[in-house]
């Protein structure tokens, strides 16, 4: 099976979008050469797990929960937490507003 | 060259003390790291801890905790309470951890101290500490050349004597090239052993946090400090998940043959071929087997490793923590503030993921790559009926020149031997060969060896036994 291995920078563009990461053109150039490379590379993966009825297998234990009991102190790691947002107002973390509703 | 037991022996006995081997440690550190740069931050109020062990085995002698007054390195990706935790990248140069890490928790309760965070690849992401945010760590066998990586600056902090052991992360060889390139023991134990909780998420499927020292008796003992089930991270795994792997007096070992066909170094195969013989000549014996699934397995962990990067990344964000950018809008932060935190290895792994997870290509890339893994853990498991370990060269060549590799695909090649490994969940060891000669140096040269799901002891009997009983 032969996948799409072109990336031009408009794919890039497109990715870089989905990733939340804002590229140079300088960037979009680099990693338009260089990506189509290595998905070209990893699509061996298609040559050989075609065969069989293999089903991924997660993991070897199945899903388990700790009991549901309350494992902090009250306001064990708030002040900690705080210091380390890049904007805070007292006890809340401010942020850009996400709704711009037109009147 | 030190080890934890000789400390250890010395600590009880009283002719050496732990305020003697931390004020060395800090020592060395203040005198070689300006060059070598293994350490991202020196804690020295670590002589204080240092006192307090040093009066602690005057009162218990041989009763004191296991690693009481042990001067450790921990790689910086893993959370220290009240410490800088930067990942080596920009996106949280000024972060400080709020909490311990299990296994920090777990070697500070064995009375382990810690001198100091090292250097690595930002966010664990590279094979020669090149990708670090804050500068590249030097070889101490060769300046000249890279330690490996992505746990550089651990293998080097103890390759340069400024502790006996430290710290690393293993996503796909990160432990155990940097062990291969400095001359070290480094363990990768069985996914799930160890707890992550606290460890920079990279690959959750595939990392796991492993010692690096100068004997295999050593990685031991921080293991068994570091291991066990913990509530925090719901992937470990206790002594009956997996059926008992049992140490032996002599092991039946696998070569994979054509999987060392190609790329590989002439004079790393050469070191191997003699290592086997000394296998040999001690009474084991060695096999060739087939693997051929393994040959491919690159290519399935450079799927899944940047899809799993590219979903535990989009954490940093600008806005909870770490280096936040100015923006008019919401969607201006997050993109800028990743642009201006990620260097390029982060940024070109994070596309690649959300490329193979996209819409239409998630089945053709991801899918397959974890079916592939799961038939390369029945084809171990096949193997493994045959013989007790698998034998591997660490890597196919010795350190590489500072800025020699340029080619990311070619970079990833270090890893070859390395990442079946994390893809199927075993156990593996890298300990050293023996040398090969560049430019006039001898550079060491690590030999893997990969036992079953849950053999991490077998590891440490047969490691025992060929490297630190050597002749």
């Amino acid at each position: 099976m032969v996948l799409f291995v072109t990336m031009n920078r408009d794919d890039i563009t497109h990715l870089a979008s989905l990733a939340r990461i804002r590229l140079e053109d300088s960037e979009l150039e680099q990693f338009a050469t260089e990506l189509p490379a290595i998905v070209d590379y990893v699509s061996a993966v298609n040559s050989i797990a075609d065969e069989g009825d293999t089903k991924p297998s997660p993991g070897v234990r199945p899903n388990i929960f700790r009991a549901d009991t309350i494992t902090n102190q009250p306001n064990q790691f708030t002040k900690d937490i705080i210091e380390e947002m890049p904007h805070s107002e007292g006890r809340f973390l401010s942020v850009k507003k996400i709704l711009n509703i037109a009147d | 060259m030190t080890t934890l037991s000789t400390l250890r022996a010395q600590f009880i006995a009283g002719d050496y003390t732990p305020t003697q081997a931390v004020q060395a440690s800090l020592d060395t550190i203040k005198k070689a790291d300006g060059e070598i740069h293994a350490f991202l931050d020196v804690y020295q109020d670590a002589l204080e801890e240092a006192k307090q062990a040093t009066a602690q085995y005057k009162a218990e002698g041989a009763k004191a905790p296991k690693l009481l007054g042990m001067p450790i390195a921990v790689k910086n990706n893993v959370l220290v309470k009240g410490r800088k935790a930067t990942g080596a990248s920009k996106i949280l140069e000024n972060y400080t951890a709020v909490y311990d890490a299990t296994i920090v928790t777990r070697l500070k309760a064995a009375g382990a101290i810690i001198v100091g965070a090292t250097n690595m690849d930002e966010f664990a992401m590279g094979g020669s500490t090149e990708n670090s945010a804050f500068g590249v760590t030097k070889n101490p066998h060769d300046l000249t050349r890279v330690p490996g990586g992505s746990s550089g600056g651990s293998a080097a902090a103890v390759a340069m004597n400024a502790v006996p052991a430290a710290i690393g992360t293993d996503t796909g060889g990160s432990v155990r090239q940097p062990a291969s390139f400095c001359g070290l023991v480094g363990f990768k134990p069985t996914y799930g052993a160890v707890s992550r909780y606290g460890l920079m998420a990279m690959g959750s499927s595939l990392d796991q946090a492993g010692p690096l020292t100068n004997s295999v008796a050593d990685a031991e003992l921080l293991h068994e400090v570091m291991a066990g089930l913990d509530e925090m991270d719901a992937t470990t795994v206790d002594s009956d998940t997996y059926p008992d792997v049992p140490s032996k007096e002599t092991y039946t070992f696998g070569v994979p043959r054509d999987f060392l066909k190609t790329g590989v170094d002439a004079d790393v195969l050469e070191a191997f071929a003699a290592h086997i013989e000394s296998l040999k000549a001690a009474g084991h014996t060695v096999v060739d087997i087939e693997l051929p699934l393994f040959e491919k397995g690159l290519a399935a962990y450079y799927i899944v490793m940047p899809a799993e990067v590219s979903s535990n990344l989009a954490r940093y964000d600008g806005i909870r923590y770490g280096h936040a950018a100015k923006g008019d809008t919401l969607l201006d932060v997050y993109e800028k503030s990743r642009a201006e935190g990620f260097g390029p290895e982060v940024k070109r792994r994070i596309l690649l993921g959300t490329h193979v997870l996209s819409a239409g290509y998630y089945d053709a890339y991801y899918g397959k790559a974890q079916l592939v893994r799961t038939q390369m853990r029945a084809e171990l498991a096949e193997t493994f009926k045959q013989v007790d370990a698998i034998l591997t060269p660490t890597a196919p060549t010795p350190a590489f020149k500072i800025g020699e590799q340029e080619d990311p695909l070619a970079m990833y090649s270090q890893d070859i031997f390395t990442v079946p490994v994390n893809l199927t969940g075993v156990p593996a060891i890298s300990f050293p060969m023996g040398t090969v000669k560049r430019d006039d140096k001898m550079l060491p040269v690590g030999v893997q060896y990969i036992a079953p799901h849950g053999g991490d002891a077998r590891l440490f009997n047969l490691g025992k036994k060929i490297y630190d009983e050597r002749p």
